[in-house]
C-alpha cells in the first residue's frame, strides 16, 4: 500500500528516470515528527500568551509560526534544481555491496545541505553541496546472486535547516550492476595440463617463447598482434604472434566437464574462481559454456567478458 | 524496532545523535533562556540549575562523569518538594516555571537523540515567552530577540552539517527576518481573544505600589519616595492647568485617631454619575496595574466607560481588579461640584470621630467655630491658621505620639500632605462642619514629545473635602495653604534636602528632554504593543479602513496576507535559486563576436581547444582569445569566482569586437 503511493508520487512529476532536474512538481513536503510537537509547542504557547494577556508572547508565537513557514520554504528550496545523474556502476561478485554511483549537480548560486540519498533497501548516504558544485556519492545494496541487479528508486531527503520539514523526491536510475558469481571458497586448484576436469590440452598458445604467426582472430590480445609485419606491408591481414609456453597448454573452463553432483551455481561459482585464478597467474584460458564459447586469451576484457557470461549464463537478458 | 529508527544506521529521523558540537549548542540554548529567569526564581533553584549546567558544561569541556540516574531522580524529587515549600503549591505560574526551568537544565543531562535536541529547544523558546510574564520592557524584548535568534541557531545546528558559530547565528537571524513579516501580520490581524481563558492563580501578578484604603501619618510620603508611573492621560483638547488636576482615589471618613479608612459610602455605587451642567473635558488615562478595582479620573466625572461604576463618594471603580495596564476614557467637569442633596448617614459618618483624644486640637475647632460663626467662615479660620503659624511641609517629618493631631498641631508642625488633610479634617469635624479626607494624585507632569501628561507615584496627594449647606461637597487642600506650588509645580520645589524622587524635580535642558523621549517612547511602547488588545484592533483596523471589522472579516484578511507574504517570499527566493548563467551568456558573446568573422567555435571544442586553434589561425588574436578561453575555463571548471570572470569576459568581448576585422598589411 504504502510502496503503491510511492510508485505512484514519484510519477506525479513527470517520469522520474535519471537524469533528472527536481522541479517543484516533484518535490514533496510534510512536517517531520519534531515539525508536528513544534506545532503543538505553539498552540500551548498561544494559550499561553492569551491567558496571561502577553502581547510580547503573543510576538513570539507568531514570529515562531512565521518561523515555520519560512522553514518549509527553505527545505524545499534545498532539493528545487538540483540535477541527479547515474554514472555506470561496476560489476561486483556476489556477497559483495554492489555500488552505484549517483551524481548530483547544484548549478544554484546557493550551497545545499545535509542531503540524505538512499535506495529503497540500502543505508543513507548524507552529502552537503556548494553553490555551483558537483559532488557523486555512491549508494550501496547488498547482493546475493549473481545475474543483473536494478537499484531500484533512489529517494532524496532533506530535513534542513530547522528539522521540522522534511522534503523528499524520487528519481528512478536504470542502469544496473552485474553482480558476478561468487568465487567458491575453498575451490580446487586450476585443471592444468594433464590434469583431470574441466579441461582440454591443446597445442600451446602460451607466451614464452615465440613459436610462429597465425591469421588474427577478433578474440586475440592486442598485445599479440605483428603490428611490424603489418606495418612493412600495408593492407595485408593482421597476423597474431603465437607463443610455446612452458606450461604447454591452451586452458579451457568447460562448464559441462564438472562433476554433475555439484549444483549450477556451484559450478558457475567454481569457474568464476578458476577464471580469477587464472588471470591472476596471467594464463590464457577460454570458457565454454553451452550456449557460448570463449576462445583462450588472456587480460583484462578477456576476464570480464568470462565473468560476464557465467553471471548471466542461464538467465533472461 | 521502533518505527522512526532507519533500519540499517540506527540514525533517527531527527538527525544523527548528538555530537559534542550539537551538545554546545542545546547547552548555549538552556543558557540563554534561563538567564532572563534568574533574577525572580528562587535562590536556592538558580543555584541548583547553575551547578547542573556547570556539570554538563564540566562534563563537555573536561571530560567529568555524567549525573546518575539515581542523583538525577533525587535531584527531581529535592526540588519538587523544594518549590512546594517555596510557594506553597506546585501548580501556578511561579512554580510552574521554577518547574520548567528545572527539567529545561535536567534535560541536558539525558541527550541522546535529536528529539531530546527538539525536546530542549522548544523547552527553551517556552522560557522565553515564559520571561515576558515578569518584564515586557523594549530592553527585555530585544534581549529575547537575541536568545531567540540564538536558540534558533542552535536548531539549525541539529540539522545541518557542521558550521562556524557566525555562519549559523547568521542564517538563524536571517530566517527570523524572513519570519518578521509573518510575526506583523499576525500581530496586527490575529483575532485578539481578552484573557484569561481559565482561573488564574493568584500569584499571576506581582506586588505593585499605590495609594492604599487606609491613610496613616507617613503612608502617602512614602509613596511619594517613588518615581513610578501611576498612569499616563492624554486630553482630547489642551490640558486643563496644574492646580485644577485633582485626580480623585479613595475618600476616607473614618477615622479612630490614628488612621483614615473608607467609610460605607465607598461601598455604596451607582453606574451613572449624577447629571452637571458645565463644559466636560473629555480625555483618555491609560492606567498602570494597581492590584484594586480603582480608576482615577479628574472632579468631578460626569462620563464613566462601559463596565465601570461610580462609588456615592465620588470614586471611580473597575468591574475587575486591574492586574494589567488598561486605558478608559472619562469626561470631567472641572468647575462644578456635585449638588447638596447628600444623605444624612453620609453627613453623620462625615462628623465621627472617637469619642477622646486630641483635647487641644479639639478645643481649637470650638475656638475656631464660635470666632467664625458660620461652617463657611470656619473653613477659612482654619486656613489661615494653617497660613499664619510656621507649619513646614516635608517628607521627613517627626513621629507622632498616641495624640497625633495635638502634636502636630502644636509642637511639630512639620507634615506631608496627610498631615494636613487629616488634621483639617479633624478641626472641621471638631467644629461641627462635616468634612472627608480624599486621597488620589495631584498634577502630573506633559510629556512634550508625546503630550501624554504623565502621573507618578510621587504625585499621591490627599486633601479635604467639606460639606456646606446649600453648596454640596467644597474641595479644600490644605497643602496649598501652606506651600502653593506643591498644586502648581509638584514636589519639584521641595527643600533641597528632602528625599524627592529624581525624576520629580524640575531638571532644566537635555536631561529633562531626554527623560521625556525615553518615557514617550516607553508609552508608544505600552499604548501600542503590550496594550494592543482587542478594543485596540479594532480601533486600529477601522482605522485602516475596514469596515466594522470582526474576528471573520481579521482571520480571512489575516490568512490572505499571510498566503500573499509566502507567494511573495517564495518568488524572491526561487528567483535566486536559478542558476546563474551570466557565465555562459559573456561566454556566447565572446563566440558570437568571433562566429561573424568565421571563427566561430566548433560545437565538440572545449575552450583551450579552441583557443590553441584560433592562435595558428589569427595569431593577431591569440592573446585575447587565449585569455578569455582560461577565463571561462577557470570559472566554469575550477574554483574561480563567477562574478570577476563575466566582468573580465565582456571586457575581452569588446576588445574582440574592435580587433576581429582582419589586419590590412
Amino acid at each position: 500500500m504504502r510502496e503503491a503511493l510511492r510508485r505512484w508520487l514519484s510519477t506525479l512529476g513527470g517520469s522520474p528516470a535519471m537524469p533528472v532536474t527536481l522541479d517543484r512538481r516533484r518535490i514533496f513536503v510534510l512536517p517531520t515528527g519534531a515539525g508536528i510537537a513544534w506545532g503543538c509547542a505553539l498552540l500551548a504557547m498561544l494559550l499561553t500568551a492569551i491567558n496571561y494577556t502577553l502581547s510580547l508572547g503573543f510576538a513570539l508565537v507568531f514570529m515562531l509560526a512565521g518561523l515555520g513557514q519560512v522553514a518549509l520554504l527553505h527545505t524545499f528550496r534545498n532539493l528545487l534544481g538540483l540535477r541527479l545523474d547515474e554514472m555506470p556502476p561496476e560489476p561486483v561478485f556476489a556477497g559483495q555491496p554492489a555500488v552505484f554511483p549517483i551524481r548530483l549537480d547544484n548549478a544554484s548560486t546557493r550551497a545545499r545541505r545535509a542531503l540524505r540519498l538512499a535506495l529503497r533497501d540500502g543505508e543513507a548516504v548524507q552529502v552537503d553541496l556548494d553553490a555551483g558544485q558537483s559532488r557523486t556519492v555512491t549508494l550501496r545494496l547488498p547482493t546475493s546472486r549473481r545475474g543483473w541487479m536494478a537499484p531500484g528508486r533512489v529517494t532524496l531527503t532533506t530535513r534542513y535547516p530547522l528539522g521540522l520539514i522534511r522534503a523528499w523526491s524520487y528519481a528512478l536510475p536504470h542502469r544496473r550492476c552485474l553482480v558476478h558469481a561468487r568465487p567458491e571458497a575453498g575451490r580446487p586448484p586450476l585443471p592444468l595440463a594433464g590434469a583431470g576436469d574441466g579441461i582440454r590440452h591443446a597445442s600451446g598458445e602460451g607466451s614464452d617463447e615465440f613459436a610462429g604467426l597465425r591469421a588474427h582472430r577478433p578474440a586475440d590480445s592486442s598485445r599479440h598482434v605483428a603490428w611490424k609485419a603489418w606495418a612493412r606491408t600495408p593492407g595485408a591481414p593482421l597476423l597474431t604472434k603465437q607463443f610455446e609456453g612452458s606450461d604447454g597448454g591452451e586452458l579451457w573452463l568447460d562448464l559441462a566437464r564438472l562433476p554433475d553432483t555439484l549444483t549450477l551455481e556451484r559450478k558457475l561459482s567454481r569457474l568464476t574462481g578458476w577464471v580469477l585464478d587464472a588471470d591472476a597467474a596471467g594464463l590464457s584460458y577460454g570458457l565454454a559454456l553451452p550456449e557460448e564459447r570463449i576462445a583462450p586469451s588472456r587480460g583484462p576484457s578477456h576476464r570480464a567478458r568470462a565473468l560476464r557470461a557465467l553471471a548471466l549464463h542461464g538467465l533472461p537478458a | 524496532m521502533k518505527w522512526w529508527r532507519n533500519r540499517t544506521t540506527g540514525h533517527t529521523e531527527d538527525g544523527p545523535p548528538l555530537d559534542a558540537r550539537r551538545i554546545a549548542w542545546l547547552t548555549a540554548v538552556a543558557a540563554c533562556a534561563l538567564l532572563p529567569h534568574a533574577s525572580h526564581l528562587p535562590g536556592w533553584l538558580d543555584a541548583v540549575a547553575i551547578l547542573l549546567f556547570t556539570w554538563r558544561v564540566a562534563q563537555l569541556q573536561l571530560r567529568w562523569p555524567g549525573v546518575s540516574g539515581p542523583v538525577k531522580l533525587l535531584v527531581v524529587v529535592a526540588c519538587c518538594a523544594g518549590v512546594t515549600l517555596t510557594f506553597g503549591h506546585l501548580f501556578g505560574r511561579e512554580p510552574g516555571v521554577a518547574l520548567l526551568a528545572l527539567l529545561l537544565v535536567l534535560k541536558l543531562h539525558e541527550l541522546r537523540s535529536g528529539r531530546d535536541g527538539h525536546a530542549v529547544v522548544l523547552l527553551g523558546y517556552f522560557m522565553l515567552l515564559a520571561a515576558f510574564m515578569y518584564s515586557q520592557t523594549p530592553a527585555m524584548a530585544a534581549l529575547l530577540a537575541l536568545s531567540m535568534t540564538v536558540i534558533t541557531a542552535a536548531l539549525i545546528a541539529l540539522t545541518g552539517p557542521p558550521a562556524p558559530v557566525r555562519v549559523l547565528l547568521h542564517q538563524s537571524a536571517w530566517m527570523l527576518a524572513q519570519a518578521l513579516p509573518f510575526m506583523l501580520v499576525l500581530f496586527v490581524l490575529f483575532p485578539r481573544v481578552p484573557g484569561p481563558l481559565w482561573g488564574l492563580p493568584l500569584d499571576a501578578y506581582g506586588s505593585t505600589s499605590g495609594l492604599s484604603d487606609n491613610m496613616a501619618p507617613g503612608s502617602i510620603s512614602q509613596l511619594s519616595l517613588s518615581g513610578e508611573i501611576a498612569f499616563r492621560v492624554r486630553f482630547d483638547g489642551n490640558a486643563p492647568a496644574a492646580r485644577e488636576l485633582y485626580w480623585r482615589g479613595p475618600v476616607l471618613s473614618r477615622f479612630n485617631g490614628r488612621t483614615w479608612r473608607q467609610g460605607d459610602a465607598a461601598r455604596r455605587v451607582s453606574d451613572r454619575p449624577p447629571p452637571l451642567p458645565g463644559a466636560a473635558v473629555a480625555y483618555e488615562v491609560t492606567l498602570e496595574p494597581n492590584s484594586r478595582n480603582w480608576l482615577f479620573a479628574l472632579e468631578t466625572v460626569s462620563a464613566l466607560p462601559a463596565g465601570t461604576r461610580l462609588s456615592d463618594d465620588g470614586q471611580v471603580l473597575s468591574g475587575e481588579v486591574v492586574r494589567s495596564r488598561r486605558r478608559d476614557r472619562f469626561e470631567s467637569i472641572l468647575s462644578t461640584r456635585p449638588g447638596d442633596a447628600e444623605r444624612s448617614d453620609s453627613l453623620q459618618a462625615a462628623l465621627q470621630l472617637p469619642a477622646t483624644g486630641n483635647p487641644r486640637a479639639r478645643e481649637l475647632a470650638h475656638r475656631l467655630r464660635t470666632q467664625a460663626g458660620t461652617p463657611d467662615a470656619t473653613v477659612d479660620a482654619a486656613l489661615a491658621l494653617f497660613r499664619r503659624e510656621p507649619f513646614v511641609y516635608t517628607l521627613k517629618p517627626p513621629l507622632l505620639g498616641t495624640d497625633g493631631m495635638d502634636e502636630f498641631l502644636f509642637d511639630t508642625r512639620r507634615g506631608f500632605c496627610e498631615h494636613y488633610a487629616g488634621a483639617f479634617v479633624f478641626l472641621m469635624r471638631a467644629a461641627g462642619v462635616p468634612a472627608r479626607v480624599v486621597t488620589g494624585y495631584q498634577g502630573g507632569e506633559r510629556n512634550s514629545v508625546d503630550d501624554y501628561l504623565v502621573v507618578r507615584q510621587s504625585d499621591a496627594h490627599a486633601w479635604a473635602e467639606v460639606w456646606l449647606r446649600g453648596e454640596g461637597w467644597r474641595r479644600v487642600d490644605p497643602t496649598a495653604a501652606i506651600l502653593p506650588s506643591r498644586v502648581e509645580r509638584g514636589l519639584a520645589d521641595m527643600a533641597a534636602g528632602e528625599p524627592v524622587p529624581f525624576v520629580a524635580r524640575v531638571d532644566a535642558g537635555w536631561l529633562r528632554s531626554l527623560r521625556h523621549r525615553w518615557e514617550a517612547t516607553n508609552n508608544a511602547w505600552n499604548q501600542w504593543v503590550l496594550s494592543y488588545d482587542q478594543q485596540k484592533q479594532l480601533e486600529l483596523l477601522s482605522r485602516l479602513g475596514m469596515p466594522a471589522p470582526d474576528w471573520r472579516s481579521m482571520t480571512i484578511w489575516m490568512a490572505s496576507l499571510c498566503a500573499l507574504l509566502a507567494l511573495v517570499l517564495t518568488a524572491w527566493t526561487l528567483r535566486r535559486t536559478t542558476p546563474d548563467d551570466s557565465l555562459a551568456q559573456a561566454w556566447l558573446r565572446i563566440d558570437r563576436t568571433l562566429r561573424s568573422s568565421g571563427l566561430g567555435r566548433e560545437p565538440w571544442e572545449g575552450p583551450m581547444d579552441y583557443a590553441t586553434r584560433i592562435a595558428s589561425v589569427r595569431p593577431d588574436l591569440a592573446n585575447e582569445v587565449s585569455h578569455a578561453c582560461r577565463l571561462y575555463a577557470d570559472a566554469r571548471y575550477g574554483n574561480a569566482p563567477h562574478a570577476p570572470a563575466v566582468r573580465e569576459l565582456r571586457a575581452s568581448a569588446r576588445a574582440l569586437r574592435r580587433k576581429r576585422t582582419p589586419p590590412t598589411s
